[in-house]
């Protein structure tokens, strides 16, 4: 605002009139020596010490006095710029001050009372950032499920934003507690810490999920060694300890610290770290809560999941699995080698299918695979093997089938023998040293429908370099192909496994699985299973250097 | 990284190293090749080097050999399950130096990249170093690695892809693991010479080999928290035109109806095999594929160099490269209404126009 040119100053001496003199504005006359000429009453009420001929220095704040100065400059008669308003307080309150320069050199402050604006504004700003603080929070702490990333998030913003210092307390086992520091340089250290956390001061509570003591109550004093991070200079000034409320349980406590140096926590700040301590409770409790259905889910997939395969006495074994759904892990495909316990006995390969696709199919394939486990000591006679398997099968309340391809594996001398029976699978093929493909001469009924099974088994020789493949329906009835529609086929299947003539075995299945899944072209599948078992090309490494076998197989 | 120089054998030649791992696993003689590796390990050589200078190098030997056509795919699949081998026996072979101390790194291929061994090297390069790499292998289904991001909070990603082809996924990949907060480090022939897709896909780094990625790791790219939730990138704006859309989502249609037409342009088609008829239709597949990952990355270059590498691949089989030609002229019939498309296709068509012979390029991968 401008209002230097027109003056409303009346010449000097005139008593105030009834223009300004009564005006709610505090307005104060001063000449250009600093002197006060003369002040209406809301002025008095401002500086009750300001009579006229008083120095403005002595009875007005200095920034006032100052910014006269600079405007009655001494001599000048009339000013070469406009003056300028300036802003300052007095008392508790903020005043805009408008100067308007009369030609003698007097000059008539107008005073504006903006202290609300003020505080509306400064509130406002306030309002802005603790948004942007919590906008920031949600966004940084929903991205992440993991605990400790969480708690990490948690400790810097807080340090960040909130006090010079934070640390996170994980609820603990007894008196081992996981914390989280973050001091003002922003780095964060997770540490174990054995402590009783009653001996800082209402952090009992807020694990117990009380409502938080309030900052003035804690003794800075009282605040452990182990609650302050170790980058926090100084002493611990003030404190505030809050809940990180979670689902049902407190998901643990927020501390926040300040060094002795800076301001204590006001009222309203503590409000925000509750605000603040909400979100990330939440979000903590949410990524527990994850790690826990995780971890539950690891535990009991851990049996439904293909096993890791590897060579045993001789022979080499290898297997690959993909589920159908994206974010699937196992399906109604399995397959499983139990290893012989001496060399010149059987070792035991199954592959099968259960119908259907998902978690449920995989819990029958574990059925299954549980049970075969237990009639191991029969997998001499696979006819009745099958016939066991059948018959807990039919009885079960699964109304599932399943078709399955077995065989007993031995080593003799540099070849390897199967005996090779299916149950309704599709026959495994085998690869000869030249390149050709045959067919396993063995064919069964499919297992869990009907009371009577039957079942033919084939015998297998394997020269060194020759390989027997099983494979599941998920890669002959693979859909795709460079024209997008067409099936990936058995024929297709055996021209490919031709090209894998003394390829070792986790090189056949790893390319007869890629061929299918391309052969797809990101489309949807069946389960897929393969599993390879080979007769070694080479002289095993155990028998070059002594080492187990285990070790090169990893 | 120091030698042992007090060792009391002569160090390994490198030369020598390379040339007997060489010949052990063109012969598919896996004792052969773990005993040069054992070797020269015991003359002196450090883990890393071994797996770096020597298993890696020859592997890129593989690739090449397999594409001058030196190489059956047999072997060079039997060599790569060897050099595997010989990776996890060389990595347990001594303890590692120091018990891990810098820290979780997940190491994986994106989902659809079946070249395992370079991811499997930089993890055992890491464990080397002292980190706790999660090697989760090849082709990783998304969901599944941002699952285990959740679970295990790593210190960074690194996230290979060999083919371009890939790279779409990749950047689906590298998204979900940014917006999880965890850092990418990208790595893999895909991502273009000097990684120039890396940065526009997202990724936090690009290293373009395994002591690269650990120096960057070491650097302090791991635990740094990517900004979650940013605004798309401005170098993938093009997107926008459709283009990568329709050529991704009409891919099929469009082999189908290159190849129908192809018979009337290329006349000794007729007399085909149906299994020379499917290669042909998997090499258009291979053109249309690599013309809409050139569309999403905003890159002719792309799509002309994989013209000229597939033009490289045909040669060295016998097969004259000019038969790229019709099925570039059907593509760019189908595609009249692209103006990127189009002008990918005619730059592809005057660089194969102006080869003279046949000289040997190394190629964006291998394919299958």
């Amino acid at each position: 605002m401008d209002t230097t040119n027109q003056s409303p100053a009346g010449p000097r001496g005139v008593l105030v009139d009834a223009s300004w003199g009564t005006a709610p504005c505090p307005v104060v006359v001063a000449d250009s020596t600093g002197r006060v000429v003369e002040l209406n009453t809301a002025a008095r009420f401002v500086f009750p010490d300001a009579v006229p001929g008083a120095r403005l220095g002595e009875v007005a704040p200095g920034w006032f006095a100052e910014a006269h100065r600079r405007t009655a400059a001494p001599g000048a008669v009339l000013p070469v710029v406009p003056a300028r308003t300036t802003c300052g307080t007095v008392g508790d309150r903020t005043f805009e001050a408008h100067p308007s320069v009369a030609a003698d050199g007097d000059v008539v402050w107008w005073f504006v009372d903006h202290t609300d604006r003020r505080l509306a504004e400064e509130a406002l700003a306030g309002e802005r950032r603790r948004a942007a603080v919590l906008a920031g929070a949600f966004s940084a702490l929903l991205s992440s499920l993991n605990v400790e990333r969480c708690m990490e998030v948690t400790a810097r913003m807080a340090a960040e934003h909130l006090a010079e210092a934070a640390v996170v307390v994980a609820p603990g086992r007894g008196r081992a507690h996981s914390l989280t520091y973050c001091g003002p340089d922003g780095e964060v250290v997770h540490r174990m810490v054995q402590a009783d956390v009653e001996l800082m001061p209402g952090l009992g509570e807020a694990l117990r999920g009380f409502p938080p003591v309030p900052s003035r109550w804690i003794d800075p004093a009282a605040v452990p060694d182990w609650a302050v991070p170790p980058d926090l200079t100084g002493p611990v000034g003030s404190v505030v300890v809050t809940p990180l409320p979670g689902h049902g349980v407190p998901a643990g406590a927020l501390v926040l610290l300040r060094s002795g140096a800076t301001t204590a926590f006001t009222d309203d700040e503590e409000v925000f770290a509750r605000l603040f301590a909400a979100r990330a409770g939440a979000a903590i409790s949410a990524a527990r809560m994850y790690a826990e259905q995780a971890a539950v889910t690891t535990t009991l997939m851990r049996e439904l999941l293909p096993p890791q395969l590897h060579s045993v006495n001789g022979v080499d074994f290898a297997g690959a699995y993909r589920a159908s759904g994206q974010s699937e892990r196992v399906g109604g495909d399995f397959y499983d080698v139990h290893p012989a316990a001496d060399e010149g006995q059987e070792s035991l390969v199954v592959l099968g299918d259960v119908c259907g696709k998902g978690l449920e199919a995989a819990v029958l394939t574990g059925k299954i695979r549980n049970t075969l486990q237990a009639l191991l000591p029969l997998a001499d006679d696979h006819q009745r093997l099958l016939g066991l398997l059948n018959g807990s099968l039919i009885n079960s309340h699964h109304t599932r089938f399943a078709t399955l391809a077995l065989a007993s594996v031995s080593r003799r001398g540099s070849a390897v023998r199967l005996r090779v029976t299916s149950a309704g699978h599709q026959p495994p093929l085998i690869v000869r040293a030249d390149g050709l493909v045959e067919k396993a001469a063995t064919r069964g009924s499919l297992v869990g429908v009907f009371e009577d099974i039957t079942s033919t088994t084939a015998v297998v020789e394997l020269a060194p370099g020759e390989t027997c493949l099983f494979f599941t329906d998920g890669i002959t009835e693979a859909r795709g192909g460079p024209l997008g529609d067409e099936m990936f086929g058995l024929a297709r299947l055996e021209a490919t496994f031709a090209e894998c003539a003394g390829m070792p075995a986790e090189a056949i299945v790893e390319h007869i699985q890629m061929l299918a899944t391309q052969w797809l072209g990101g489309g949807s599948h069946d389960d897929m299973a393969v599993v390879a078992v080979s007769a070694p090309h080479h002289a095993h490494l155990s028998a070059v250097d002594g080492h187990t076998r285990g070790r090169y197989t990893a | 990284m120091t030698t042992v120089s007090d060792h009391p054998a002569a160090r390994m030649g490198l030369d020598d190293a390379r040339h007997r791992l060489w010949a052990a696993v063109r012969t598919g003689d896996e004792s052969a090749a773990y005993g040069v590796a054992r070797d020269a390990l015991e003359s002196g050589w450090q883990v890393e080097e071994v797996l770096l200078d020597l298993i890696a190098a020859v592997q890129v030997k593989v690739g090449t050999e397999w594409a001058a056509d030196r190489m059956t795919v047999a072997q060079e699949h039997t060599a790569t399950a060897i050099h595997e081998r010989v990776v996890a026996a060389v990595a347990h072979h001594r303890a590692v130096p120091a018990a891990p101390h810098r820290g979780r790194v997940t190491v994986a291929c994106v989902d659809g990249d079946w070249h395992a061994l370079p991811a499997r090297l930089l993890a055992e390069v890491l464990r080397q170093r002292g980190w706790q790499p999660d090697f989760l292998g090849a082709h990783v289904p998304t969901p599944h690695l941002v699952a285990h991001l959740h679970r295990t909070g790593p210190r960074a990603v690194a996230l290979s892809a060999s083919i371009s082809t890939h790279l779409p996924t990749a950047h689906a990949a590298i998204t979900a693991c940014r917006a999880t907060g965890v850092p990418v480090v990208a790595g893999g022939a895909a991502f273009g010479p000097g990684g120039r897709y890396a940065r526009a896909l997202g990724a936090d780094l690009w290293a373009p080999d395994a002591r690269s990625a650990a120096e960057a790791l070491e650097g302090g790219i791991a635990g740094h928290r990517p900004a979650v939730a940013g605004p798309p990138a401005d170098d993938l704006r093009h997107l926008a035109d459709q283009e990568y859309t329709y050529v991704a989502g009409n891919g099929r249609r469009l082999v189908r109806e290159t190849l129908a037409r192809l018979a009337d342009r290329f006349p000794p088609m007729r007399d085909y095999s149906d299994r020379q008829r499917e290669r042909t239709a998997e090499d258009i597949a291979h053109i249309v594929d690599h013309l809409g990952t050139a569309l999403y990355v905003g890159d002719g270059e792309l799509f002309t160099g994989f013209i000229g590498w597939t033009a490289d691949i045909l040669e060295a089989r016998n097969v004259p490269a000019v038969c790229l030609h019709p099925a570039l002229d059907l593509l760019a019939d189908q595609l009249k209404d692209f103006p990127r498309a189009l002008h990918m296709l005619a730059e592809a068509r005057a660089a194969l126009a102006s080869r003279t012979s046949a000289p040997t390029t190394p190629g964006p991968g291998k394919r299958a």
